[in-house]
């Protein structure tokens, strides 16, 4: 049980500012908990949604910026879909975890967080399309713990999968094609880390 | 009729079972799919996770290309139309001077489902019917994204869609009704968190099995590899023995309209269909 339940918790400003200027507004939640009640992963989460709303709009930045709900969230919108209040609790949970990177909390489920970083960086190596091969490969020579996969007998599932789409010819070991505009996806992913680190 | 095509990363690669069926069926009911020259990737769930304003840079520039070209665009993956409709929204509101794209909002963004079950070529599909797929009862499971949320993806029926069902019926197969066909597979947490595509797809057979159902119809690249790669590892892991291939509606549509690469598309599959389809009589 997450140790803020039975606590008094200060208000703090900041945060639901923040998210009100990206077009976020928690405030608007009267906590119907609709969001939680349809979530199909809240069983990995340590915070169910409604409590992550609830949290940011009291400003409680240490607990939802660290949590491990904004990292198992799929993105599956179903509770943006379902809010009495319009509130995109969706991108509440996007914007958590980019705020979450910015400010160098560290992430409580590296692999998810190092899969996304390892997407981006992917699409930037190749020119602009993703290379599912290459995206493996780097998510898996970043990731270490290659021993303790070997033990746990991950490794051996991850290699037969691989190899049952090699031999049916679903993962070519090739790159994509160079797009003409590589130059421009190039400035694209400069403009936005430059904006991201505002 | 010809039509800009937008295919998304994955159908250049796991997914090209789902290209090549689109393609052999698109040219049996005279669609012409153009491809859309130069396009990049959308960012998938890693730019909205991370980066927001890459998360719209990447499918805007996408979105002026099919602008350019002059037509409307179709996508197959549920994600990549979700994202080149969100940035078709940002485009239109005040995010827009900050992309600094060019981009008049002028053409319209087509799941592909939605693009091939309007009743007009519906109609037409239903003359074209060589094999009616009788006696395949399957549940239709649809991408979240394509669905979700509707403020982006305009679509009323999210909670329900009809589509497959409707398709499946032109198919002259049994849709079986079910109440999970938009609940989440899980997505891209299956690279990094196969335990919990384990746990959420698990319960997706079950209810499928208990609601009658042979197989799965899906119309999203991501759902057909959640629910297809890892079924061996979850029966073994559950002590459990499932049969559930998980079919591309279009593979279906190309089975129905006697295509002569069906069998082909269908080998790109983990869980073989051709046991079922062979059963049923619907296939050599």
């Amino acid at each position: 049980m997450p140790d803020f339940l039975n606590q008094t918790l200060e208000a703090a400003p900041g945060l639901p500012e923040r998210l009100l200027t990206a077009g976020l507004t928690v405030s608007a939640c009267f906590q119907c908990r609709k969001c939680s009640g349809g979530c199909p992963l809240s069983f990995a989460m340590d915070l169910l949604p409604d409590q992550v709303v609830r949290l940011a709009l009291l400003g409680q930045d240490d607990i939802v910026l660290g949590c491990r709900t904004i990292w198992v969230c799929s993105g599956c919108a179903t509770c943006t879909t379902r809010c009495p209040n319009a509130i995109e609790i969706a991108g509440v949970m996007d914007w958590l975890k980019e705020e979450a990177l910015r400010r160098g909390y560290p992430s409580p489920q590296p692999g998810v967080t190092r899969f996304h970083q390892t997407f981006l960086e992917t699409i930037r190596l190749a020119g602009g399309r993703l290379s599912e091969p290459v995206l493996l490969g780097l998510y898996q020579f970043k990731g270490g713990g290659a021993l303790a996969k070997i033990k746990s007998g991950a490794m051996r599932e991850e290699l037969r999968l691989a190899w049952e789409l090699l031999r049916r010819g679903r993962l070519k070991l090739k790159l994509p094609r160079r797009l003409q505009g590589r130059r421009e996806i190039k400035e694209i992913f400069a403009r936005s880390e430059a904006r991201g680190e505002k | 009729m010809k039509i800009s095509y937008y295919p998304g990363c994955s159908l250049e690669g796991t997914a090209i079972d789902y290209a090549a069926s689109i393609g052999g069926v698109s040219r049996l009911l005279e669609l012409e799919l153009a491809e859309l020259h130069d396009w990049n990737c959308c960012g998938a769930t890693a730019a909205h996770s991370l980066n927001h304003e890459l998360s719209l840079a990447l499918p805007a520039r996408n979105l002026a290309l099919a602008e350019q070209a002059g037509r409307d665009v179709v996508v197959p993956c549920a994600l990549c139309f979700n994202r080149l409709k969100a940035a078709d929204q940002a485009l239109r509101g005040p995010e827009r001077s900050r992309l600094g794209v060019d981009y008049r909002g002028e053409i319209k963004i087509w799941d592909l489902l939605d693009y091939l079950t309007q009743d007009s070529l519906l109609a037409a599909l239903a003359q074209k019917v060589v094999k009616p797929l009788k006696g395949l009862k399957a549940v239709g499971y649809y991408g979240c994204l394509a669905a979700r949320p509707p403020a982006v993806t305009g679509k009323a029926d999210c909670e329900n869609p009809q589509n497959l069902e409707r398709l499946l019926t032109v198919l002259g197969a049994e849709p079986v009704d079910w109440s999970f066909k938009t609940d989440c597979c899980g997505a891209g947490l299956a690279v990094a968190r196969p335990d919990i595509i384990d746990t959420l797809v698990k319960r997706l057979y079950e209810r499928a099995e208990r609601a009658g159902a042979e197989c799965f119809v899906v119309s999203c690249q991501m759902c057909q590899a959640n629910l297809d790669l890892p079924q061996s590892r979850i029966a073994r892991n559950s002590g459990r023995d499932y049969y559930l291939p998980v079919l591309y509606f279009t593979e279906l549509m190309g089975l129905a309209l006697g295509h002569p690469e069906v069998k082909q598309w269908l080998k790109g599959h983990l869980v073989d269909p051709m046991p079922l389809l062979r059963g049923k009589g619907l296939i050599g």
